[in-house]
């Protein structure tokens, strides 16, 4: 699939476009030609929106592209994950319970890729409700890995890795409450950002837990990624946990060199069981590329670390329980047929509409905040959080970025691990830590094991994207693994 | 055995959620393995440790009350599941 105008980066089609060398309308007709070959494998996307889609390539064309105005978004085809809301297209979550949901408005990152002349060109299946590690708790139907569709694209934001890795679309957004970009990344050789919490506004982002969820990019490669988090971050008066200080531009980060960066802590927690040996080596290799760049590097350990999925498991279900009250069939979305009073209608919509992880999560949640177990689960998970938090701190005054496999294993087959609910909460082992502390991280692609990808985790502290970038950018300068390409 | 078939049934009255009798079995044995695996948390000393509710330290935030237009109230109204005269229509709950 070299050089198909759908295999390039938004960094390559916005040359193109500068130079004239090809139009908006050529490239959305290239993806979506790709979508028409390969989508019936991959099945990344619940809604496209071709109509709707050419019709914006054709004005970007005629007003922007022609007249030689250009943000480096202008004429790109970009997917969305289906909880982000968009004016008067479908936002199901995945859910049976929003199938027919009609969002009468834009999400603030969605309105401003639209600003920076960005084409969507429709919206990526996931877990229902973000809440899965493999995409096959969607409530339509699974997405496949493009490297193997024998293999889960990992979750929740599956049809958002499996969309860029598979040349659906150029780049997409999805979202991390415990590393739902960052694993899916991981699995389908993208690179996947999540953003330090409220850099990137949630406003008409479909809550899950609103103290962890952070939208954030996939994409080719990290110049890509800097490109879309410098279009959606900033501060949104409709989001009062959005973060009120200027972002910088993130593409200026991109050095090459780690400059600043001097030393590079490694989690040993990350790095011993349960992590399969080929995924360590494959760090411990990385590891040495940065040594070559020029960091001093060290073993850290974050102790806490142990609790960490025990603490996320009570902490994300308790939000969960209490945000998805709101789909009770009243205001929007699927009613019972059967709801002859109003408690029955209650208790037919929500077992008729939500999915059995959805409803796991459910009732987890409410056990952890209900009388009698409050203090031993919620407010003791909130605490352990506070421990958590400290390790980090700890672990940035001495070390300036920190470095661990973004999943203990590569992609595993579909079906494998979805009978198990506890097996598939311990993927998500080396991504949690991060969105307790509200810190931001990327994956990036670092090596392959049976023919699957292997991503990497870098970690930074608060705030800290451009330091993060910069390493990524650095590492992939310095390593030739996103050139590989999902042969599909 | 942390919870009981009798706490999945309370537990699903407070959330709201109908379950079949299958799915109260099936809950009561995974929300045990979950709960035990979560038991862990309770072997660390967090005496004096406050906690953390929120990552990034926020203070209220407030905003002017102010009335703002929403041009497309119409379409708000037409996502309910039964609607009349712009209300959304529920069951009776008064007799």
């Amino acid at each position: 699939m070299a050089n198909e105008l759908y295999s390039l980066t938004i960094h390559e089609l916005h040359e193109l476009l500068k130079n004239k060398k090809v139009s908006s309308q050529e490239i959305v007709n290239a993806v979506y030609g790709r979508i028409e070959t390969v989508e019936k494998s991959v099945q990344a996307y619940l809604t496209l929106i071709k109509e709707r889609a050419l019709e914006k390539a054709r004005e970007v064309d005629d007003h922007l592209v022609n007249a030689g105005i250009l943000t480096p978004l202008t004429g790109i085809p970009l997917g969305l994950k289906d909880n982000l809301c968009t004016r008067g297209v479908k936002t199901t979550c995945a859910s049976k319970i929003l199938e027919n949901y009609l969002p009468p408005y834009d999400a603030t990152v969605v309105n401003k890729l639209e600003h920076a002349g960005a084409v969507i060109l429709g919206k990526l299946n996931m877990d229902e409700f973000a809440m899965g590690s493999s995409c096959e708790n969607s409530g339509f139907f699974p997405t496949r890995n493009p490297w193997n569709i024998e293999t889960v694209p990992g979750g929740s934001s599956g049809g958002s890795a499996a969309a860029v890795a598979a040349g659906e679309a150029i780049a997409t957004l999805g979202s991390d409450t415990g590393g739902s970009i960052r694993q899916p990344a991981s699995f389908c050789g993208v690179v996947g950002m999540k953003p330090t919490y409220g850099r990137v506004s949630r406003y008409g982002l479909v809550a899950f837990a609103s103290s962890l969820d952070q939208i954030g990019p996939l994409t080719q490669d990290v110049t890509d990624c800097a490109i879309m988090l410098n279009a959606i971050c900033g501060y949104d008066p409709y989001d009062s946990t959005s973060i009120n200080q200027p972002a910088p531009d993130y593409t200026k980060s991109l050095s090459g060199k780690l400059d600043e960066i001097k030393t590079v802590g490694v989690i040993q927690e990350l790095l011993g069981d349960g992590i399969a040996p080929e995924i360590k080596k494959a760090v411990e290799d990385a590891v040495k590329v940065f040594e070559k760049l020029g960091a001093k590097i060290k073993m850290v350990s974050l102790p806490s670390f142990e609790y960490a999925l025990a603490c996320y498991y009570l902490i994300a279900t308790a939000e969960a329980s209490s945000n998805l009250a709101r789909f009770d069939g009243v205001k929007f979305g699927h009613r019972s047929a059967n709801s002859p009073d109003l408690l029955s209608m209650y208790y037919n919509t929500r077992r008729e509409g939500f999915g059995p992880e959805v409803k796991r999560r459910i009732m987890l949640g409410t056990y952890a905040l209900s009388a009698g177990y409050y203090d031993a689960y919620y407010l003791k998970a909130q605490k352990i959080r506070t421990l958590i938090k400290r390790d980090f701190d700890a672990a940035f005054h001495e070390v300036d970025l920190l470095i661990s496999p973004t999943s203990p294993t590569v992609a595993f087959k579909i079906g494998e691990k979805s009978g198990d609910p506890l097996s598939m909460y311990l993927s998500d082992i080396a991504t949690i830590p991060i969105n307790l502390a509200g810190i931001p991280a990327i994956s990036l692609p670092c090596g392959f094991a049976q023919g699957l990808p292997i991503g990497l985790q870098l970690i930074g502290n608060v705030l800290e994207e451009e330091k993060i970038l910069k390493a990524a950018f650095a590492y992939e300068q310095a390593t030739a693994w996103h050139q590989e390409k999902a042969k599909i | 055995m942390p919870i009981s078939n009798h706490d999945v049934e309370h537990v699903a009255r407070l959330a709201r959620l109908g379950l079949s009798e299958k799915e109260k079995e099936k809950l009561t044995r995974e929300l045990n393995a979950i709960l035990t695996y979560a038991e862990k948390i309770q072997s660390l000393d967090t005496h004096d440790v406050p906690p953390t509710s929120h990552p990034i330290l926020l203070k209220n935030i407030f905003r002017e009350d102010m009335v703002k237009p929403f041009r497309d109230t119409s379409k708000i109204i037409a996502n309910g599941p039964q609607v009349q005269a712009n209300t959304f229509v529920v069951p009776k709950i008064l007799d």
